[in-house]
């Protein structure tokens, strides 16, 4: 049923957001830390022993993947409850620090993908696994 | 007849809410195909149509909520939320597959802490150089330089305030549409030609819909490779950004 799976994904949560929440108080502050992080590594996690036991059918599977599959549009929602008004009254930063950090990006992939060996390069190229 | 459908709507909220994304979703879709061809993904153009409306609707109000402080979009607060927007973020852990991701190696992990450390360095430097002097505000910008999900879990996790919050979006989310136009045009300088190019690029580019986007522009065969490692880049941000890298600003800053 897909209330398991949906169950198994507010289990991690919860678990996560706690856990943060203990860290968080752990490192003397009063916030979350990485609960969202914690909680999704905890659904990988779950979902690996629950799949090697075989007690996770792909029925209740999709009690995750609507959630997985609902998050852009969560977002958009995020989007339209933002104080735009008060960012753009910021100016150029927000234009300024994204194409810096996609041109310094940029340049990191380009000199890593150089180390790459020419021949294994084209090799896969030629046939992607 | 104004005043029922305010009541319905209001009483409704979180329906309404669905309703109003999902027109917003199939309006950016329509345009995504027919005045880019595809070249930027709709779910960006949503985003960006999203803080359109926020804008007009602080404009509007006068409130800090954009499109949630009228009384008819009020389930927009809901659905947005901090509540539902954790909920779904890891519900997409569940896509992930370790033993696919160990495939990736080292290398996509080496791209990945790049990926996190750099964007987020060179977002606390602007934000500096901005203006801003206070660890909570330089943390939520660095973050938001790292993906538009991570500003804003970041931010939220360590009390940002709301404007921080729109501006860090706003980073990630242009961000993420530079990487979706300028993938295939950058493509050879990249030397995006094989898979283990793909997981690095996706490891540094980070935004999974840049990733996606910009991948599938350039060559269909590379997305999943790219999409593997930059499926982790959320997570990971989320996990070091509240935590690691706070304290790091935090003890440079004071």
């Amino acid at each position: 049923m897909p209330i398991y799976g949906t169950a198994l994904l507010a289990a991690c949560h919860m678990l996560g957001i706690v856990l943060g929440d203990l860290l968080g108080r752990a490192l003397g502050m009063t916030t979350n830390v990485g609960g969202v992080g914690i909680a999704m590594i905890l659904l990988i996690t779950s979902r690996c022993c629950l799949h090697k036991s075989g007690r996770l059918c792909a029925n209740s599977e999709s009690g995750v993947h609507y959630w997985g599959a609902i998050y852009i549009p969560v977002v958009v929602a995020m989007a339209m409850q933002q104080n735009m008004v008060a960012a753009l009254s910021g100016g150029p930063m927000a234009l300024i620090a994204a194409a810096a950090s996609v041109v310094v990006c940029g340049c990191f992939v380009a000199f890593i993908n150089r180390m790459e060996p020419e021949q294994a390069g084209a090799g896969s190229h030629d046939e992607p696994r | 007849m104004w005043d029922i459908l305010e009541k319905a709507a209001k009483e409704n909220g979180l329906v309404t809410a669905f309703a109003i994304v999902g027109l917003v979703i199939v309006l950016s879709g329509f345009i995504s195909r027919r005045l880019t061809f595809g070249r930027v993904q709709g779910s960006a153009i949503a985003i960006l149509i999203g803080l359109a409306l926020a804008y007009a609707g602080g404009r509007c109000t006068g409130g800090s909520k954009g499109l949630a402080d009228m009384a008819f979009f009020s389930g927009i607060g809901l659905m947005g939320g901090n509540m539902l927007r954790d909920f779904a973020i890891v519900a997409t852990a569940f896509e992930v597959h370790p033993e696919e991701a160990r495939r990736a190696g080292w290398v996509g992990a080496v791209a990945l802490m790049l990926g996190t450390v750099l964007p987020f360095v060179v977002g606390v430097s602007v934000a500096w150089g901005f203006g801003y002097r206070d660890a909570v505000s330089l943390t939520t910008l660095g973050a938001g330089a790292i993906t538009y999900i991570v500003g804003p879990v970041t931010g939220a996790a360590i009390e940002a305030k709301s404007d921080v919050m729109a501006l860090s979006i706003a980073t990630g989310v242009i961000k993420a549409i530079l990487v979706m136009v300028a993938t295939p045009a950058a493509a050879k300088f990249l030397r995006l030609r094989t898979p283990r190019s793909a997981m690095v690029f996706g490891g540094l580019a980070g935004t999974v819909s840049g990733v996606s986007a910009g991948l599938a522009a350039t060559d269909r065969r590379l997305v999943p490779y790219g999409a593997l490692v930059a499926t982790f880049h959320t997570g990971i941000g989320c996990l070091l950004g509240p935590s690691v890298l706070f304290f790091a600003v935090k003890a440079l800053v004071g």
